[in-house]
């Protein structure tokens, strides 16, 4: 099995002084080398802290309480911050949601980018940098890359920028960028932009992708698998056609049923039952039992464990068979 | 850039117009100056003779007129008691009120930066409490007395500092300074300490601040992604960010240094402006009073440009109006 992550087990929990939040709870997947996997969930179900988690940027007060990170089979919570920090940036890459908030805005483009070279790679002559990152950004769409490497931040669109954290990530050529919503601040004429461009560079250059989103149909035009979170638990994980075509968890067939589509044009929207409950008290039991209408009593009272359903499709529920 | 400095200046002309405007008619309703210039056993005649040559038998308006028409000309008149112009008077004591200023402000930012960071990065920590409980006590005690105490602990007590006097001046690159000597530097230490006290403490509470907004930014984050050490992200990626407000406080206020020197010069006999504009006050030397208020103005209204000019270079989304 050629993975370039492997994620066992994971917890992380906050430990707040309303009580222990547990972000991530106990979560389990796999991505391969190349390969594009979506993780969906609403917002708050722990998405970007199991991002975070795999960059080792938690920060107090959360902790990675158990679990394995396998990166390349090296386990990453073994790693020193040193070793850690080395890796960040270089062959684990990451990109943010708000494209008008990670650039810092009183550094030039050039500098920005230059420093992420000169941090992996002490050799490296200025001029050498500068060229690489230069050519980087050509190769994010952005015209006349010479001149705009002078450019602030603030002299780029919204997409341009986006288009500049891409090409930060992808300047040491990583085996694997976290994408933690990246088109959710667009437009939706530029979010498609993207989202083609950035599936065209990872295909070229075989880096593999986690495509965070809440948006379902987003991750569907690009990803090979999807995993559905809430609340801190993946719920429902498998190839993008058996998710789509045949959701067997509740919640996923909820999300599914939510989507707006073609053939249901003028129906009113379907929507999932009840709120999300709060991350520092949910409920006993499977987290969703309250908003699923095939739940029983033991939907209340004992948590769910994972059933290989098949060998790709992993779902945490009781019920599913009915 | 050259209309913006145009239509500052402009500004900056009308400002100084109002303020000479009210120093002058200020100064001119409090005591009569005659009365501490003139021997008490002089005649009515002597008496007369004397407010003749000041201009003091004149209308307040006449005279508020002659003055401005001299200070176009750089003459802010004459002093009541040395006889010599009050510009010179004063231009001979700016380097000595600078050279402690600029001192005072150099410890300030030194100290200030590293323990206001520190404070903002770990908030908890025993260290950083210390560290805020001490900005407070520098904020509320008051000048005149820590100058004291400093005597009596570094001069008195321990005798290692010399107390009072500006020292030996050296000459560097043609700016003479007592910062060049090492005496000079003895004698410069207490006075710029006490008078960068109440400074440091505002420093330090406002990079703390400053570090802890920007520190849980998305683009502090990001400087993390991408493998930065932490060294790179404390000391380019925040330190550029919270350098934005702290240099316009410690622009504008780099005036009301200078003019809190004069506690600070009182105290260890600093041969400084602000001494002087004291030993002016108790005389009632009028001219050289309206001339050290008018060069403070002047001073503020410098700073002012200075540190809005210094934005435009620190924070690249400020454009300076009329700039486009
Ligand atoms: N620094 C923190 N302290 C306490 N709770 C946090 C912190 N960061 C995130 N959380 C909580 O963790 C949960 C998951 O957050 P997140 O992963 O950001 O959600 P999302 O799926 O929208 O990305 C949320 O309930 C959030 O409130
Ligand atoms: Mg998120």
């Amino acid at each position: 099995m050629d993975n370039i992550l492997k994620i066992e087990n994971l917890k992380t929990h906050f430990f707040t002084k309303n009580g222990i939040l547990k972000a991530v709870d106990d979560i389990s997947f796999n991505i391969k080398r190349g390969e594009i996997v979506g993780l969906v969930g609403e917002s708050g179900s722990g998405k970007s802290i199991t991002g975070f988690s795999i960059m080792g940027l938690i920060d107090a007060p959360g902790k990675i309480v158990s679990g394995n990170i396998l990166f390349n089979n090296h386990p990453l919570l073994n790693y020193t911050p040193d070793q850690m920090r080395n890796l960040r940036g270089n062959k684990l890459a990451m990109i943010f949601q708000d494209p008008m908030m990670t650039l810092n805005p009183v550094l030039r483009i050039d500098t920005q980018m230059i420093e992420t070279i000169k941090a992996h790679d002490k050799t490296i002559s200025v001029r050498n940098a500068f060229e690489i990152a230069r050519d980087t950004l050509g190769l994010v769409g952005i015209s006349s890359p010479e001149e705009r490497m002078k450019a602030y931040p603030h002299q780029f669109s919204g997409g341009m920028r986006q288009r500049v954290s891409i090409a930060i990530a992808m300047l040491n050529k990583p085996d694997l960028i976290i994408a933690d919503e990246p088109t959710t601040a667009l437009d939706v004429t530029i979010q498609g932009q993207v989202i083609y461009e950035m599936q065209e560079l990872c295909k070229k250059t075989g880096t593999a992708l986690l495509w965070i989103t809440h948006d379902l149909a987003v991750v569907a035009g690009i990803a090979s698998r999807i995993c559905v979170m809430y609340a801190g638990r993946i719920v429902e994980q498998g190839s993008v056609k058996e998710i789509i075509n045949n959701p067997m968890h509740p919640y996923t067939i909820g999300l599914i049923k939510s989507v707006p589509s073609q053939n249901k044009r003028g129906e009113p929207l379907h929507q999932i039952e009840g709120m999300v409950p709060s991350m520092l008290n949910l409920p006993d039991g499977c987290a969703f039992h309250d908003r699923c209408n095939q739940a029983t009593n033991n939907c209340k009272n004992s948590k769910p464990l994972e059933t290989n359903f098949s060998k790709t499709r992993v779902i945490r529920c009781f019920n599913f068979e009915r | 850039m050259t209309a913006f400095l145009l239509k500052r200046s402009t500004q900056s002309l009308l400002v100084l117009f109002i303020m000479s405007l009210l120093v002058f008619s200020g100064v001119n309703l409090v005591g009569d100056p005659v009365e501490m210039l003139i021997n008490p056993e002089a005649d009515q005649e002597d008496v007369e003779r004397v407010i003749r040559e000041l201009g003091l038998d004149r209308p307040i308006t006449e005279q508020y007129w002659f003055f401005l028409v001299n200070a176009f000309k750089g003459d802010l008149g004459t002093s009541f008691v040395f006889g010599e112009p009050a510009l010179k008077l004063i231009i001979q004591r700016m380097p000595a009120t600078l050279e402690l200023a600029f001192f005072s402000l150099f410890i300030s930012i030194i100290f200030a930066l590293p323990l206001g960071i520190y404070a903002g990065l770990k908030p908890e920590s025993k260290i950083s409490k210390l560290i805020m409980a001490g900005s407070i006590l520098g904020f509320s005690m008051p000048t005149f007395w820590v100058g004291i105490i400093f005597i009596m602990i570094f001069a008195v007590h321990l005798g290692w500092l010399p107390s009072t006097g500006r020292g030996e001046i050296g000459t560097f690159m043609g700016i003479h300074s007592s910062l060049f000597t090492l005496d000079g530097l003895s004698h410069i230490f207490l006075p710029a300490l006490n008078l960068a006290l109440f400074k440091l403490s505002s420093i330090v509470r406002l990079t703390r601040a400053g570090t802890r907004e920007i520190i849980h930014q998305d683009y502090i984050k990001f400087a993390r992604a991408k493998g930065l050490s932490e060294n790179r992200v404390i000391n380019t990626h925040l330190l550029k960010n919270i350098l934005i407000p702290i240099v316009t406080v410690v622009g504008l206020e780099f005036g009301s240094l200078i003019a809190f020197s004069t506690v600070t010069e009182t105290i260890f006999a600093w041969p400084g402006m602000g001494k002087l504009i004291i030993d002016s006050i108790y005389n009632l030397d009028r001219p050289v009073i309206v001339a050290y208020l008018m060069i403070i103005v002047f001073f503020f209204v410098f700073l002012n440009l200075i540190v809005d000019i210094l934005y435009t270079i620190l924070d690249p989304r400020v454009r300076i109006q009329g700039s486009k």
